[in-house]
């Protein structure tokens, strides 16, 4: 008898698509973020640890929650360098693919340049850029040359994933190179270009910072980045875990933004945005 | 290497003539040779299938006469439509895949030919409305591609062929990824356009009962490089039916087409 029931619970589990099933998908991981904070503050409370070597969750929230106006007033900052940075990664990115498209010989003298770019470290970059740059346009460069690249490459990619039939409709229509692209390479280009854009919204984000920290180091700024900085130097720990979660969050909530956009966009007709049944 | 000749016709060719290919070679930049030479002419309002195995050119031929390919010597005159509509195409083509925008309606799929030739929407709706109507399509026209069968998918490629009423249909093996049922109602369906519309379609397939079953004339090729190497008149009273699939001419003339067929299949004996 059990050896029948075992294979059976078995196939059960493999297929998780219930609602109960999605439901322990939510459930777990706050499950498991609710027993490592209880975790840590215990462990801080029952060993005594001092705040300045390692706070205790309730000791980050209360400075979180204190600290809110300074706090705020960064990560706005912060969100505004990131949100510059990535809109001109989008449009750089996406206007410098349609340009390669177009162009062989634009896409053989630059595409090598675009990959130094991107293969250069931007926290070695960033130091130069902020003797060259004011400080705020430092560091929305620094964002655009960490998020332009996978926006880029993405959208090469799609622009040249078109299916070869249809390119022969358009062609045996008469299609014009302007018509071609609105209504057949971008159209198909679209789910990877919204790829591209997922990536490159954490990564803004991660320029934003490397560009703060190398500034906040000569000095200037208010972004969360200079925060924790600036709370490392003063050994205002607990202040630095709580500028670190805003960050978090907000890398949380933009790429939550943009995977929802994208299945949005697609959710008619790219296989990535359909469920599994259809 | 010859010069390579294109003409093309303007007026209605006073032959009657659709299609005429003279001399017609077709060699990739690989050096493949694909194709001929070969001479084919195709009368207005005909039927004719090109029948061969895989890599005869079959499909070659078809893409030289749409004008998505030129010819690497010779001649392809198609015969232009006496009377120019607005968004009218002289040559409609089906893919072997339905080869349709999976982004969007199968309302705008069929419309796209129309909108690449700047056709007003008042007007063009109309005829998109008449097109899907034809092909039994009139619920579907909002439905994504990805919603529909293999047969209706089929079925919105062929609504986009005609929606800009060409005098001439290229299909290049369009129903051989469906299955039987299906196959053989498109093909009725084929038929009944081809007898209402009076369009010349040439077909290319490797089943030579479907070729026979559609088609007036079967154009047997032979591989490596395409040549045509037979050509059957298929005598049947019109219209034809489901049951002319199962009558004596039929199976006499298949019986035909595949002796003529057998030596483009080395190492298989004719049976």
């Amino acid at each position: 008898m059990t050896s029948l029931q075992t294979p059976l619970m078995a196939a059960g589990r493999a297929t998780p698509d219930g609602s109960g099933w999605r439901l322990v998908r939510v459930l777990l991981p706050v499950v498991v973020l609710a027993v490592g904070i209880a975790a840590w503050e215990l462990v801080v409370r029952l060993n005594n640890i001092p705040p300045y070597v390692l706070p205790a969750p309730s000791a980050v929230f209360v400075t979180l929650v204190a600290d809110w106006p300074v706090l705020s007033q960064s990560l706005l900052t912060t969100l505004l360098t990131t949100l510059e940075g990535f809109a001109a990664a989008a449009i750089g990115g996406v206007a410098l693919a349609l340009l390669f498209n177009q162009s062989k010989w634009l896409e053989y003298s630059l595409f090598p340049y675009a990959v130094i770019l991107q293969v250069t470290p931007v926290i070695a970059i960033a130091p130069l850029l902020l003797i060259y740059l004011s400080q705020q346009t430092a560091v929305i460069v620094c964002a655009w040359i960490v998020g332009f690249f996978p926006v880029l490459s993405n959208t090469t990619l799609g622009l040249n994933s078109v299916d070869r039939n249809l390119a022969g409709l358009f062609q045996l229509y008469g299609a014009s190179r302007l018509q071609t692209l609105r209504y057949l390479k971008l159209p198909a280009a679209l789910p990877f270009i919204l790829g591209g854009l997922r990536i490159a919204g954490g990564l803004s984000l991660i320029g934003a910072v490397v560009a703060e920290i190398a500034a906040g180091s000569a000095g200037a700024g208010s972004g969360l980045a200079y925060r924790i900085a600036e709370s490392g130097y003063r050994l205002n720990i607990p202040r630095m875990f709580a500028a670190l979660l805003l960050l978090s969050a907000a890398g949380i909530v933009i790429y939550g933004l943009l995977a929802l956009t994208s299945h949005l966009v697609l959710r008619r007709w790219h296989e990535s945005a359909l469920g599994k049944e259809n | 290497m010859a010069e390579p000749v294109v003409l093309s016709e303007t007026g209605p060719d006073p032959a009657g003539l659709a299609v005429s290919l003279r001399g017609v070679t077709k060699v990739y930049d690989s050096g493949v040779a694909a194709l001929g030479p070969i001479d084919l002419d195709v009368r207005k309002g005909e039927f004719v299938s090109l029948l061969g195995p895989s890599g005869c050119g079959k499909s070659t031929a078809l893409r030289l006469i749409a004008g998505l390919n030129a010819p690497t010597s010779g001649t392809v005159r198609v015969a232009r439509p006496a009377v120019e509509v607005s968004g009218g195409h002289a040559v409609g083509f089906v893919f072997q895949e339905p080869t349709l925008m999976p982004w969007t309606s199968v309302r705008e799929n069929v419309r796209l030919p129309l909108k690449l030739a700047h056709v007003p929407p008042g007007d063009a709706n109309a005829r998109i409305d008449a097109a899907l109507a034809q092909m039994g399509l009139a619920e579907f026209a909002e439905a994504y591609p990805r919603e529909l069968s293999g047969g209706m998918k089929m079925r919105v490629s062929l609504a986009r062929a005609l929606v800009t009423d060409p005098d001439i249909l290229l299909m290049d093996e369009p129903f051989a990824a469906l299955d039987e049922i299906t196959r053989f109602r498109l093909n009725n369906d084929l038929l009944t356009l081809w007898r209402d519309l009076r369009k010349t379609v040439i077909f290319v397939t490797h089943s030579v009962f479907e070729s026979v079953y559609l088609s007036q004339r079967v154009i047997v090729m032979t591989s490596r490089p395409g040549r045509i190497s037979a050509e059957i008149a298929v005598k049947t009273t019109e219209p034809r039916a489901e049951d002319f699939r199962t009558s004596v001419g039929y199976a006499a003339c298949c019986r035909e087409v595949s002796k003529a067929l057998a030596p483009s299949y080395p190492g298989q004996s004719a049976t």
